[in-house]
């Protein structure tokens, strides 16, 4: 018997976050091209301790990760979540909650980070009240996120909601684990590791952030849109469903490249130098995976800006997969850590990457939540292409130019033994990178704009009708 | 209680040979030719919920 019945998505709070996740792109890049600014121009620090550079750093990181790729990630899963399990969101309210709890989470941070409070671990800075509140928003959305998938009306549940599904989880873990602190008032804390242990626990939360948050969560999203976009189902399902088991267990052990060369046991270091090489291969099979979707649909690129946004992704993250192992790697460690090496590598990953496939998964949905053909204006999503493009190549070569001439600066000894160049001599040498990295961060943020005013002007033509159309879909032979 | 038989090198072969299990395991179950068919419908639910359907191909490498 074939029967067919009407239902509706829920799109409000998809609708919510992807709104937010152009806002916040646009704050937290824009704070990224001010701290560039200060650090190639000091004197932008205004001599204020709310605007110096070491508190509207962490806001940055925080503003781009936690605002912006946070509020992509809640759009694009529940988004996803719903469409490839046939059913309308688990527990409506609780979305809601999701999206104003993780507001006030932003807004905390934008309020509590410049004035100073800070638990002072890396990518987990805000002080335990802010910590409680993004748990209890954390346990909400996955209680969301799986009840949805348990209500679907299919029998399997599609390898992107796996890997939505893994991100969750670990995030979660990630959270409790390396935020566990004796609070002392208010707005402080202290940890309750120390030493090499606050070290290892803070570096194994640190990179299942990148592993887990940026990389997992993102793939998942690519797991659905690449697809979407250009039509086709992912090259290999089974290439996917391994992807998804080697990659979440080889990522979990790569922590200790951070901390090479110090306190650490080198046992440790070890382990964490040859598991981040293993994972190259998980990275790039699904690299290839993403990309090889496309054969017999590569003509596709010549006209369609939204599928380059998503391929050139893809692109960056195998580059910089392909980057992060040899720089895991000792003895080339010792030359790049502590350079702008590794900033180059975190932006190729965090712009080429993270924020392409966001920009190219929210080009793909916005006129589908908001029943239109396509967006605004095609010719804009291309300019907004080569915007990004360009700007993430400008920051990327110039970081590499000041880390590589750092590392051998800093190494280069006279024969005597003491060294050649002092520390202020590799900082001037780098400042034309540190300006190259402005104006390439500037474009890149120029391109935001345009996003959110395509945004806006796809937004404004839709009228409620169509509102309430997009939603709707229809079960067919439904038991 | 004494660890005599395990020395550091035991654990660490014990690992891998663990490792190398659980990840022959997923592969050979993911290459399976009995799932192949599950697969190629799951690889097409992002498609499934739309009233057109998307040029496909139909099977899976």
């Amino acid at each position: 018997m074939n029967t067919t019945t009407s239902a509706a998505y829920n799109y409000k709070v998809v609708r919510q976050f992807t709104i937010m996740t152009v806002v916040w792109g646009i704050v937290g890049m824009g704070l990224g091209v001010l701290i560039a600014s200060q650090l190639a121009w000091p004197e932008l620090n205004f001599d204020l301790p709310w605007t110096s550079f070491g508190r509207l750093r962490p806001l940055h990181t925080n503003a781009v990760i936690f605002a912006f790729g946070g509020c992509a990630l809640f759009a694009t899963s529940y988004y996803a979540v719903q469409r490839t399990s046939q059913a309308p969101l688990f527990a409506p309210r609780l979305a809601a909650f999701t999206f104003w709890g993780w507001q006030l989470v932003i807004v905390l941070a934008a309020i509590t980070l410049p004035l100073g409070y800070t638990s002072s671990k890396e990518y987990a800075e805000l002080e335990w009240p802010i910590d409680i509140l993004i748990t209890i928003v954390w346990v909400s959305y996955a209680i969301v996120f799986f009840g949805t998938v348990m209500r679907r009306k299919v029998s399997h549940i599609y390898v992107g909601n796996w890997f939505f599904g893994g991100f969750i989880l670990t995030v979660a873990l990630l959270h409790l684990v390396n935020n566990l602190a004796i609070p002392v008032s208010l707005t402080k804390s202290y940890s309750i590791y120390s030493g090499a242990t606050d070290a290892m626990v803070q570096w194994w939360y640190g990179h299942n952030a990148v592993g887990f948050f940026l990389t997992a969560g993102f793939l998942g999203m690519m797991y659905y849109f690449v697809p979407k976009q250009a039509e086709r189902p992912v090259y290999s399902y089974r290439l996917s469903i391994v992807h998804f088991w080697a990659l979440i267990t080889l990522y979990i052990w790569a922590g200790p490249h951070h901390l090479h060369y110090t306190a650490l046991p080198d046992w440790a270091q070890s382990l964490g130098m040859v598991m981040s090489l293993v994972l190259l291969a998980p990275s790039w099979g699904g690299m290839i995976n993403g990309m090889m979707t496309l054969s017999g649909a590569w003509h596709k690129l010549r006209t369609d800006p939204i599928l380059r946004f998503l391929v050139v992704s893809l692109a960056f993250y195998g580059m910089s997969t392909f980057e992060g192992p040899m720089m895991a790697i000792k003895t080339v460690n010792a030359l790049s850590h502590y350079t702008d090496w590794t900033i180059g590598h975190v932006h190729a990953g965090a712009l080429g990457w993270v924020a392409m496939v966001s920009i190219g998964s929210l080009y793909h949905m916005i006129p589908k939540l908001y029943g239109r053909a396509q967006m605004h204006s095609i010719a804009l999503i291309n300019l907004h292409f080569w915007l990004a493009t360009i700007g993430t190549v400008l920051y990327i070569a110039s970081m590499w130019v000041n880390g590589i001439a750092q590392g051998l600066m800093w190494r280069a000894v006279n024969e005597d033994g003491t060294l050649t160049y002092s520390f202020v001599e590799a900082l001037e040498a780098s400042h034309p990178g540190f300006v190259v990295r402005v104006i390439g961060g500037a474009i890149f943020f120029f391109g935001m704009l345009l996003m959110a005013y395509n945004t806006w002007q796809t937004v404004r033509a839709t009228k409620p009708a169509e509102l309430a159309a997009a939603e709707q879909f229809s079960l067919e032979g439904a038991h | 209680m004494s660890l005599d038989f395990m020395d550091i090198g035991t654990l660490r072969g014990l690992g891998t040979a663990l490792v190398l299990l659980a990840f022959s395991s997923v592969t050979l179950w993911a290459y399976s030719s009995k799932r192949q068919a599950a697969f190629a419908e799951a690889a097409h639910l992002p498609f499934a919920d739309e009233p057109t359907p998307a040029a496909s191909r139909s099977t899976t490498p």
